[in-house]
């Protein structure tokens, strides 16, 4: 009997397929992707000269290509305007760029394994555990790993909170929407008790930087973070798109994804050490930042749909254009005033979570 | 044949054999929560038939059908996949090997038909069989006649349709074992005919097809072997005249019917006295 190889060819000729859908879609994609890249060099050359001493972006420009060796651009005119873009604004932007991908990238990665478009670091109580690691080591002045400490702190604590989440609210390979915002009430509870007594512990300084670092904010951001945010946050993000593919699959139920040849088990467990790393580091320095890995993802899978890998491109980009967008509002509203810039993305996340809250449960009839 | 491994690409496994087993279960027992679900059940399937599976409600067919996907342990028993261990496979080379069609079929984010039927083709990443995806995706679809549903996302579909997606992205899988859980459940009269129509199709060009079925018209008009199970035991295994009597289909469900010999076609039909 002739018969095709297993997964072969059985009808011969190859059909015609419509190359219409996904060529347009890969269009968009890119034209998408394009969009958000342009905007983030725009406004991070923006956001660099913006502040008390005002520097034109093309002065930005030249300054950066100076320091790369490259005769182009006028040097910044003001006297301390190189310093204070090299010492100050440089590492702040560099810090919302990476802060913004990997916020965007690990609220992704969530919905993703909970099966839920509404899984965000912030909602769920990630945060707020990376949060308490890091504060213990403010409050007990631990320095056992030097400057890494606080972010490794940061990591374990929201690895904790991720792997409760996890563990309490799933079922069937997803977790309803309903449980998914009960377990995050109950997590954000018992780490917010636990902020208070690091705060109630602490020392004057350590008390009023625990209050800061719940706010979130960028201020202060050195090069020396960013040395240690930037490759944290460049595994998670390699690990993550080395993975984008099977995550499609997962949307399939956790059955039918092993059934496609998932190892399900380790691809869960891989994501939630990759999302308490991105979180981990992003809250190490920056504080709590909610809601920008709800907002950016679902907006990114409006416009282009939900494969996981060219979502996973847009979605960095966009958290962190997003991210450099809050901060120069959060440097520039108010005059002479540094706003937290946790502050200003919950305003807007937290309506938008609200929303989003009211469709699901008019689209799927209940709290599905 | 075999298929040189070149670079990171996958080998592709030979098919199976006319008539070679592909399905093996012996002495399988299941326990869950305590509660036996199912005892001592003998079962096999080969390439190239139909093996029905059919029983009243809670005799334990999805049961004993999640024990050969691997989804079910075990408490005794053992299950051997094309003359392999079912624990010996890993989840990629099984997913080569046989496709597996579940009762319940959500997706959990917007994705079209095409794109879940694309998924189908996920265990032959970077094997030579990759060249056939396009193929073997428009072919499904067009099986299936979810053509025009193709652009849709499939969360916003019928149960129906959801169901037809989902067999057609098991159909893109193309391994030569397909085990379908109530394929038929969601569907109309026509989508019926059409599925197990597909299923002989797909055992005629060499695959060993299990279907869990509830209607016995179904499966005396298309299966080549069915297994009849009752509260967890297997009653009888055999072709449909074997199988589907009048007395043992009364005693099994607990309900009177008549089998007679269609006039003309010659096909059994159950029909229960009311």
């Amino acid at each position: 009997m002739t018969r095709p190889a297993l997964g072969g060819n059985r009808t011969g000729a190859p059909l015609d397929i419509d190359p219409e859908v996904p060529g347009a879609r890969s269009l968009r994609s890119g034209a998408l992707a394009v969009t958000l890249l342009v905007a983030l060099i725009a406004l991070a050359l923006i956001s660099a000269g913006s502040g008390q001493l005002h520097v034109p972006p093309l002065e930005v420009l030249g300054s950066i290509m100076h320091r790369l060796g490259l005769d182009i651009g006028p040097m910044p005119s003001h006297a301390n305007g190189e310093s204070a873009l090299w010492n100050i604004r440089f590492p702040r932007v560099a810090m919302a760029l990476v802060i913004g991908a990997a916020l965007a990238a690990a609220g992704l990665l969530m919905q993703a394994i909970f099966g839920n478009p509404l899984a965000e670091p912030g909602v769920v109580g990630v945060s707020g555990g990376a949060a308490l690691g890091a504060s213990a080591t403010i409050v007990f002045g631990w320095a056992f790993l030097g400057e890494w400490t606080v972010a490794v702190t940061a990591f374990v604590g929201g690895l904790a909170a991720t792997l409760i989440v996890y563990a309490m609210s799933r079922a069937n390979g997803r977790t309803e929407v309903i449980t998914l915002v009960l377990t995050g009430i109950a997590v954000n509870a018992v780490t917010g008790a636990g902020l208070a007594f690091l705060t109630f512990l602490g020392d004057t300084a350590a008390r009023e930087q625990i209050v800061f670092w719940q706010l979130g904010s960028l201020n202060g951001s050195r090069w020396q973070q960013f040395g240690i945010v930037l490759p944290l946050v460049l595994v998670g993000l390699v690990i993550a798109f080395v993975v984008a593919e099977q995550l499609d699959l997962l949307s399939l139920g956790e059955k039918s994804a092993r059934h496609l040849g998932v190892n399900v088990e380790g691809l869960r467990i891989l994501v939630i050490l990759v999302v308490a790393l991105l979180v981990g580091a992003s809250v190490a320095f920056a504080g709590i930042i909610a809601f920008v890995g709800l907002v950016i993802p679902h907006l990114m899978r409006m416009i282009i749909g939900p494969a996981h890998l060219p979502l996973l491109v847009v979605s960095t980009l966009g958290g962190a254009v997003l991210l450099l967008g809050a901060d120069l509002v959060a440097r520039t509203a108010v005059p002479l005033a540094d706003l937290p810039i946790g502050m200003l993305t919950s305003l807007v996340g937290g309506p938008f979570f609200f929303w989003l809250l009211r469709r699901t449960r008019r689209s799927s009839g209940g709290w599905g | 044949m075999s298929v040189p491994v070149v670079g990171r690409r996958f080998a592709v496994p030979e098919p199976l054999r006319p008539g070679e087993l592909a399905i093996d279960a012996s002495s399988v027992g299941v326990v869950i929560n305590g509660k036996r679900i199912l005892h001592d059940v003998t079962f096999d399937a080969r390439a190239g038939e139909v093996h029905a599976l059919i029983g009243p409600n809670g005799a334990g067919k999805s049961t004993l059908l999640a024990t050969i996907t691997g989804d079910q342990t075990l408490a005794e028993g053992r299950i051997t996949v094309a003359g392999r261990p079912l624990q010996a496979w890993s989840a990629r080379e099984l997913s080569r090997r046989r496709a597996v069609l579940l009762q319940h079929n959500d997706v959990f984010f917007p994705f079209t038909v095409q794109q879940v039927v694309e998924m189908g083709r996920a265990p032959w990443q970077r094997t030579e069989l990759e060249r056939d995806d396009d193929e073997a995706v428009a072919a499904a679809i067009a099986e299936t006649d979810i053509a025009r549903l193709s652009g849709r996302q499939v969360p916003s579909l019928s149960g129906g349709e959801r169901a037809r997606a989902a067999l057609a992205r098991v159909l893109a899988q193309r391994t030569g074992i397909l085990l379908l859980d109530e394929p038929t459940a969601a569907l109309d009269l026509r989508h019926q005919e059409d599925v197990l129509r597909l299923a002989r199709e797909a055992a005629a060009a060499g695959d060993a097809v299990i279907v869990v079925l509830h209607d016995l018209n179904l499966a005396a008009a298309y299966a080549d072997r069915i297994s009849l199970l009752q509260q967890g035991r297997l009653v009888t295994t055999g072709s449909p005249a074997e199988v589907l009597t009048a007395e043992r289909i009364t005693e099994v469900y607990r309900y009177p019917v008549e089998v007679v010999t269609h006039p003309t076609s010659g096909a059994l039909v159950i029909l229960p006295i009311r």
